[in-house]
């Protein structure tokens, strides 16, 4: 176990997020020769998508499926390379001038980088449907962490709601594993075909058209799939039903644990507080951060590779980070050798084909984006959609402002389950977009952390 | 809610506001919560509502619990221990902890 007092006290480069971007960056840039650091908070690397790669109690391996367990090598690649993994590590700061504030097992420590590689990967979109904080709804991504690190799986009344491939990715995880679903309730609405038809052909070239169609069938043979445009979660102290419907067809159903996601965005915490320039993503509905083609920000030093630099899938992060930490090695120690750059760029551009599909096919209803009424936007400070809408009409003009009227985003979370929807819920009310509207001012110290300080 | 897989994981005991609880080695404290069906950890601090768990990847900030005396640790990032003993939070942050 690294100690924080273990920790150098300046670095090459400094790679957050041991997903697959952080760990091709990682062990490219060791093997070239950087002295290299990765920090993850998590108790093991993989990220997400290989969450707990180095010990799933998942053994078959049919369970999490082959694309899962890809993982493996790039995580034993970035163990041998060299660099040093720091798992349980907390990038609570980082500034334009590379400093890092890290913080291990309680021990807080400010390390110096040359340069930094941001891999704080993707988070699941809000989705703020009525009743969305009570105990017994979580979020899809929740469901499939603790089934790929604690081999835990559903077994009660389950409903599981929204859309996009990893929806259905994480059910016919969870049937494979044994558990149980008795409904999915499918949110896409069915005009978001008229804007991906035109991307079909190239869809239907890409791995993910065959992927696609074989998971559809697997959950379909095996759960009831239902279209709906209303959701709601029922309960007094904890989800009793899932209230469903629509037009002016309503259904309830009773139900233990409602499972929602609704796509992934960028994790854009640690890029916004280390003052890296974002812009609106119109197709993907979030913001991103602003890049080259070598994921260079607009801070001198600090790159983003992976879905934090917009999403575009496990695969094609390792090549985003590879193609950061080529450009790392280039700055720092130009004689190193590195991989031929044009090959890698190559894998990245075959990585893009049937995105365009996807992100147009699984665009979120306005109606699951914006919510209304008493339905809560900001879960840590218990802020509503009308509170939020109310005070967008009394003239507060963007998301700060909003903050000192209505302390939304102002919780431990920081705005990571709000920020797009206060956003929007503004943009709406005003009659402008998102893109103008802005996001959150975020605080230079993006995660809070208890201070070890000397008595 | 949930059932565990396979018992592959050694033992790893805990308490939860004094209560015994089975976990497994691998667990995050917030698993742990879950596969107990412990159905809440924490009250909020603006109007006392129950909340449980939700993203499970240090994100959501739901998982607070204090874990041997220190409070506001985020469940879903923290490994269980042999003799942990786990409390789970009321309202308001308490001065101290």
């Amino acid at each position: 176990m690294t100690k924080a007092s273990d920790l150098a006290p300046s670095y090459d480069l400094v790679v957050i997020g041991g997903g697959p971007a952080g760990l091709a960056a990682a062990a490219l840039a060791a093997r070239a020769g950087l002295t290299t650091v990765l920090f993850d908070e998590n108790p093991g690397v993989g990220g997400q998508i290989y969450r707990a790669i180095t010990f799933s109690p998942v053994k078959d391996r049919a369970v999490l499926g082959e694309d899962y367990w890809a993982g493996a090598e790039l995580a034993a690649e970035a163990k041998a390379s060299g660099a040093l993994i720091v798992t349980g590590a907390t990038v609570w700061s980082l500034d334009p001038t590379r400093l890092v504030g890290v913080s291990i097992a309680g021990q807080a420590r400010l390390i110096e980088a040359k340069r930094v590689i941001i891999a704080t990967g993707s988070l699941e979109r809000p989705f703020p449907v009525p009743g969305w904080t009570l105990p017994g709804v979580m979020s899809a991504g929740g469901a499939q962490t603790v089934l790929k690190a604690q081999g835990l799986v559903p077994n009660g009344k389950t409903v599981l709601a929204g859309g996009g491939p990893l929806m259905w990715l994480l059910a016919a995880q969870i049937l494979r594993a044994g558990g149980k679903i008795d409904a999915v309730l499918d949110t896409t609405p069915r005009k978001n075909w008229l804007r991906a038809l035109a991307h079909l052909p190239d869809f239907v070239l890409s791995p993910y058209f065959a992927k696609g169609l074989k998971l559809l069938r697997e959950v379909r043979a095996k759960v009831r799939v239902i279209r709906v445009d209303r959701l709601e979660a029922v309960g007094d102290d904890k989800l009793r039903e899932v209230v469903f419907g629509k037009g002016d067809n309503e259904r309830r159903m009773p139900a233990d644990l409602l499972l929602l996601h609704q796509g992934v965005v960028p994790n854009v915490n640690l890029a916004l507080a280390a003052g890296v320039a974002h812009a609106w993503n119109e197709r993907q509905l979030c913001f991103e951060p602003v890049l080259d083609e070598d994921f260079n920000s607009s801070v001198p030093g600090i790159s983003v590779a992976g879905d934090g630099a917009g999403i575009a899938g496990g695969t094609a992060a390792a090549e985003r980070g590879r193609i950061a930490a080529i450009a790392a090695v280039r700055a720092l120690k130009p004689e190193a050798s590195v991989p031929d750059l044009q090959i890698v760029r190559q894998k990245l551009q075959r990585e893009a084909m049937g995105r365009a599909f996807l992100d147009w096919l699984n665009r979120p209803a306005d109606s699951f984006r914006q919510p209304e009424g008493d339905t809560i936007v900001c879960r840590c400070e218990e802020v509503t959609a009308r509170q939020v809408r109310d005070t967008a009409d009394l003239g507060c003009e963007g998301p700060n402002q909003m903050k000192a009227f209505l302390r939304c985003g102002m919780g431990p979370c920081q705005g990571r389950l709000c920020g797009l929807t206060v956003t929007e819920l503004i943009a709406a009310q005003r009659g402008t977009t998102p893109a103008e509207v802005g996001y959150y001012r975020l605080h230079r110290r993006a995660q809070p952390v208890i201070a070890n300080l000397r008595r | 809610m949930f059932k565990r897989l396979a018992e592959t994981g050694a033992a790893v005991a805990i308490t939860v506001d004094g209560r015994q609880i089975a976990a497994r080695a691998g667990d995050t404290v917030a698993a742990a919560l879950i596969a107990a069906g412990i159905d809440h950890c924490r009250t909020t601090p603006v109007s006392g509502a129950p909340r449980a768990p939700y993203c499970l990847m240090g994100v959501c900030f739901e998982c607070l619990v204090t874990v041997d005396g220190v409070g506001s640790r985020q469940g879903c990032l923290v490994p269980v221990r042999d003799g942990m003993a786990v409390e789970t939070q009321t309202g308001k942050r308490e001065a101290g902890r």
